[in-house]
C-alpha cells in the first residue's frame, strides 16, 4: 500500500517565506535590540585591561562565594589570558549573557502564567518539550532566514534551547507553595499580585533560580553550534579546530569553555544560596 | 443586630450544584444526594446569628462540614447558596474589591497549621493583614508588636516561625488574626495541632484575651472538651447541617436529640465543670460587726460558719461558730479569732483539680477572682452531685 506524505516541509519552507516577507520589520527590529545587546556587553567586558577585569572577577567570586571560587576564578581566568583566547571568550560570554538574561526576562513570567492557568500550561509545555527536544541544528536555519548570519540567531537559537528550564522551574516553584499559605494570603484580603510578589515568588525562589542556572548552562553549550551559523568567540574556535582537524586548538577553546562554565554555575549558584539566606 | 448573621447557606461540590439545591430543599439527605447525583454537600443549609463579642465555637466530627462552613463565612469557599450577613450588609454580593476590604478590616483569621510565612520574621508575619493594605511601616510595626505583646511574644519579634515552638508559632498566628483589628475572629481548629497541655494554656490565654479585646471569635473545633470550656455558644454539626445550638450547659443537660446525647454521654464532667459552675453563695460577715452579730447570723442561716470580707469583699478568713463564742466570751475582736489560713480556687478551677484540695481540707473551698474577691465556696456534696449528672446550683450559671 502506498501511503502519501504529508508535505510538512513543505508547509513549514512556505511558513517561512511568508513570515520572513510579511514580518520582516519586526524581525529588524529584534535583530537591533539583541545586536546592540551583544555589543554593549562585549564593549563593557573588552574595555578595560583583562587583567583589571580578572581582578574583578576574583573579587566578586570571593565576596559571593569562599576563596575557592576566588582561586579557581584567578588560575582559569589567567589561563584563558594566557592561550590568548580572552577576546572571543569575552564575546562567548556576552553571547551568552545575552541569551541568559532575554531567556530570564521572558521566562519567568511565561512560568508565572503556567502557574495561573491551566489551559496556558496545557499548551506551553508541549512548545517546551518540541523546543528542548528539537536538534538545536534545524532551528538554526529559520534563524539565520530571519535574522541573517551573525550573532543575533545564535542568541535565538540559544534562548529556544535554554529557556524552558526557566520556565518549567518557575511554575513547579510558584506551584509547591503550601496551599494553606496561599489560603492564609487570600484570607487577609491580599490581591492576586500582592500575593505573587509578597508570598509565591519569594517562597519559589531558590526553585526559580535553580532554573535560571540551567538556562545559563545551556545557553553556553551553544556557543558552538551558534558558530556554525557565524557569531564570533570562542565557539568559533572550537568549530575550526573540528573541520581542520587541529586538535591542540580545539582542547585550547575548549578549555577556556570548561572554566567559564564552572565559573558561571559556581558563582550563580552561591549567588541564589547567599541571598536566600 | 447581631454581627454575623447566617440564612440558609449551603455548599454543594460539584458540577451541577443547582440539582442538589433543589434536591436539598425536597429534603434530600447528604447520603441519598451523593449517591444519586455525585455530588457532595459540604454544608446543608446553616443557619445562626453571632452577636457581638461572642465566643460562638462551631464543633463536629471530621467531615461534619465545619471546616468549610467557617471557610464559606469569608468566601475563601464560594458559597453554593444562601445569605452571610455582617452587621446586615451580605457578603455574597460583594464584588472582588469589596471581599478585599471585608477580609482585611472585618473578619481575621486563624490556621489550624499555623499557615505562617516561613520567609518572614515574626514581626513580619504579625503585619502581614497590614501590610497588604498599605498602612505605612511605622504605623503597621507598631500595632504588630501590640499584637505580639497581646499574646506574650515579646523580645521574638526578629526570630523566623520555624525558630519557635508550635505553641508559640500558633500565638503568631493569632497575633497576625490580630494585628489589623478585625471586628471577628475566625479561628479554625487553631489549637488542634498542639499538644494536650499547652492547647490547655493557649485556651486559658484566649479566653483572658478576649475578655481584653472582646472580639467576636468563630471558633471551629472537633474536641468538646475545648468547645465546653471556650464557647458562650456552640452549634453542634453533622453531616453539614448543624444539629442544635446552645449553651454548653444547655448541650450538656438537655440534648435535642440522640446524636448529641450520645456525643456528649462521654464527657467526662470533671475536665468540663469548674469551681464556677459548682459554687455556692456564702454567708459573709464583715469584721466590724463582731461576734455577737456572727453568732445570730449563723443561727438565722443555719451554718456553722462565716466568710470574712473586707468592704470590697476580699477575704479576709473563715469565722467557725466556736471561734465566734470564744471571741464572745473574752470580748475579743472577730479580727482576733478567724482563721486565715482558708483553701481557695480560682472561678476556672476544674473540678478534677478541686478533688485533691477538697480531700485535705476541712473547710470548704473558698472561690476567689483575681482580685481577692470572694465570688462563692465549693462544698464537697455539690461537686459529687455535679459529676453524678444532677442538676447545677443555680450559682452555676455564672461563668
Amino acid at each position: 500500500m502506498n501511503m502519501p506524505k504529508l508535505p510538512i516541509g513543505d508547509w513549514i519552507e512556505r511558513a517561512e517565506d511568508w513570515l520572513t516577507n510579511h514580518l520582516g520589520p519586526l524581525f529588524d527590529f529584534i535583530h537591533v535590540v539583541i545586536g546592540g545587546m551583544v555589543d554593549g556587553i562585549e564593549t563593557a567586558l573588552t574595555s578595560v585591561h583583562p587583567l583589571v577585569l580578572i581582578l574583578v572577577i576574583t573579587a566578586l567570586s570571593y565576596w559571593i562565594g569562599k576563596w575557592k571560587i576566588a582561586l579557581f576564578a584567578v588560575i582559569g581566568l589567567l589561563l584563558i589570558y594566557d592561550l590568548e583566547l580572552w577576546e572571543p571568550s569575552m564575546q562567548s560570554l556576552a553571547l551568552v549573557l545575552t541569551a541568559s538574561i532575554l531567556s530570564v526576562v521572558a521566562g519567568v513570567p511565561i512560568g508565572i502564567l503556567c502557574s495561573r492557568s491551566r489551559t496556558f500550561r496545557h499548551i506551553v509545555t508541549p512548545i517546551l518539550d518540541f523546543m528542548q527536544t528539537m536538534p538545536a541544528f534545524v532551528y538554526l536555519l529559520p534563524a539565520v532566514s530571519f535574522f541573517s548570519l551573525g550573532v543575533v540567531p545564535g542568541v535565538i537559537a540559544s534562548i529556544i534551547f535554554a529557556i524552558p528550564p526557566t520556565i518549567r522551574l518557575t511554575e513547579l516553584g510558584i506551584r509547591q507553595v503550601p496551599a494553606e499559605l496561599v489560603e492564609a494570603a487570600d484570607a487577609f484580603g491580599s490581591t492576586p499580585s500582592q500575593k505573587l510578589f509578597k508570598l509565591q515568588l519569594p517562597l519559589a525562589m531558590p526553585t526559580i533560580m535553580a532554573g535560571v542556572n540551567q538556562t545559563i548552562m545551556l545557553s553556553l553549550s551553544m556557543v558552538v553550534i551558534s558558530s556554525m551559523i557565524g557569531a564570533q568567540g570562542v565557539g568559533a574556535y572550537v568549530y575550526r579546530a573540528v573541520t581542520q582537524a587541529k586538535t591542540g586548538v580545539g582542547f585550547e577553546a575548549g578549555i577556556a569553555i570548561v572554566v567559564m562554565a564552572i565559573l558561571l554555575d559556581r558563582l550563580t549558584q552561591n549567588a541564589f544560596k547567599k541571598q536566600k539566606i | 443586630m447581631p454581627i454575623l448573621e447566617v440564612k440558609k447557606l449551603t455548599k454543594v461540590f460539584g458540577p451541577d450544584s443547582g440539582r442538589a439545591l433543589s434536591l436539598l430543599n425536597q429534603g434530600w439527605s447528604k447520603e441519598k444526594i451523593l449517591k444519586e447525583t455525585k455530588l457532595t454537600v459540604g454544608v446543608n443549609q446553616a443557619e445562626f446569628s453571632i452577636e457581638k463579642g461572642e465566643i460562638f465555637v462551631i464543633m463536629g466530627l471530621s467531615g461534619s462540614g465545619k471546616s468549610t462552613l467557617v471557610r464559606l463565612l469569608n468566601r475563601l469557599i464560594e458559597p453554593t447558596a444562601g445569605q452571610i450577613l455582617f452587621n446586615g450588609k451580605d457578603v455574597m454580593q460583594m464584588n472582588d474589591a469589596e471581599l478585599r476590604r471585608f477580609r482585611r478590616r472585618n473578619i481575621g483569621m486563624v490556621f489550624q497549621k499555623f499557615a505562617l510565612f516561613p520567609h518572614k520574621t515574626v514581626l513580619q508575619n504579625a503585619e502581614f493583614g497590614l501590610e497588604i493594605q498599605g498602612i505605612p511601616k511605622a504605623e503597621r510595626h507598631e500595632a504588630a508588636q501590640k499584637a505580639l505583646h497581646l499574646v506574650g511574644l515579646k523580645g521574638w519579634e526578629q526570630s523566623r516561625p520555624d525558630q519557635l515552638s508550635g505553641g508559640m508559632q500558633q500565638r503568631v498566628g493569632l497575633a497576625r488574626g490580630l494585628a489589623n483589628d478585625p471586628d471577628i475572629l475566625l479561628m479554625d481548629e487553631a489549637f488542634s495541632a498542639l499538644d494536650p497541655l499547652i492547647r490547655k494554656d493557649m485556651q486559658h490565654e484566649l479566653l483572658e484575651l478576649q475578655a481584653r479585646v472582646k472580639k467576636t471569635i468563630v471558633f471551629i473545633t472537633h474536641d468538646l472538651d475545648e468547645a465546653l470550656r471556650i464557647g458562650d455558644r456552640i452549634a453542634l454539626m453533622r453531616d453539614g447541617a448543624i444539629v442544635q445550638i446552645g449553651t454548653p450547659e444547655e448541650i450538656l443537660t438537655q440534648p435535642a436529640n440522640k446524636y448529641v446525647e450520645r456525643f456528649v454521654e462521654d464527657v467526662d464532667l470533671s475536665r468540663v465543670l469548674t469551681a464556677a459552675h459548682v459554687m455556692r453563695k456564702p454567708e459573709t460577715i464583715r469584721p466590724e460587726r463582731g461576734p455577737r452579730v456572727a453568732l445570730q447570723l449563723m443561727r438565722d442561716s443555719g451554718v456553722s460558719s462565716l466568710y470574712v470580707t473586707d468592704a470590697e469583699s476580699r477575704l479576709l478568713g473563715v469565722l467557725t461558730a466556736d471561734d465566734a463564742s470564744r471571741a464572745s466570751k473574752e470580748g475579743l475582736s472577730l479580727d482576733a479569732v478567724l482563721q486565715r489560713e482558708v483553701p481557695w480556687a480560682g472561678p476556672d478551677t476544674l473540678l478534677n483539680e478541686l478533688f485533691e484540695m477538697m480531700a485535705e481540707a476541712r473547710l470548704p473551698v473558698a472561690v476567689l477572682d483575681e482580685n481577692k474577691r470572694l465570688r462563692g465556696i465549693v462544698i464537697k456534696g455539690a461537686v459529687l452531685s455535679a459529676l453524678a449528672g444532677n442538676a447545677l446550683p443555680e450559682a452555676g450559671v455564672a461563668r
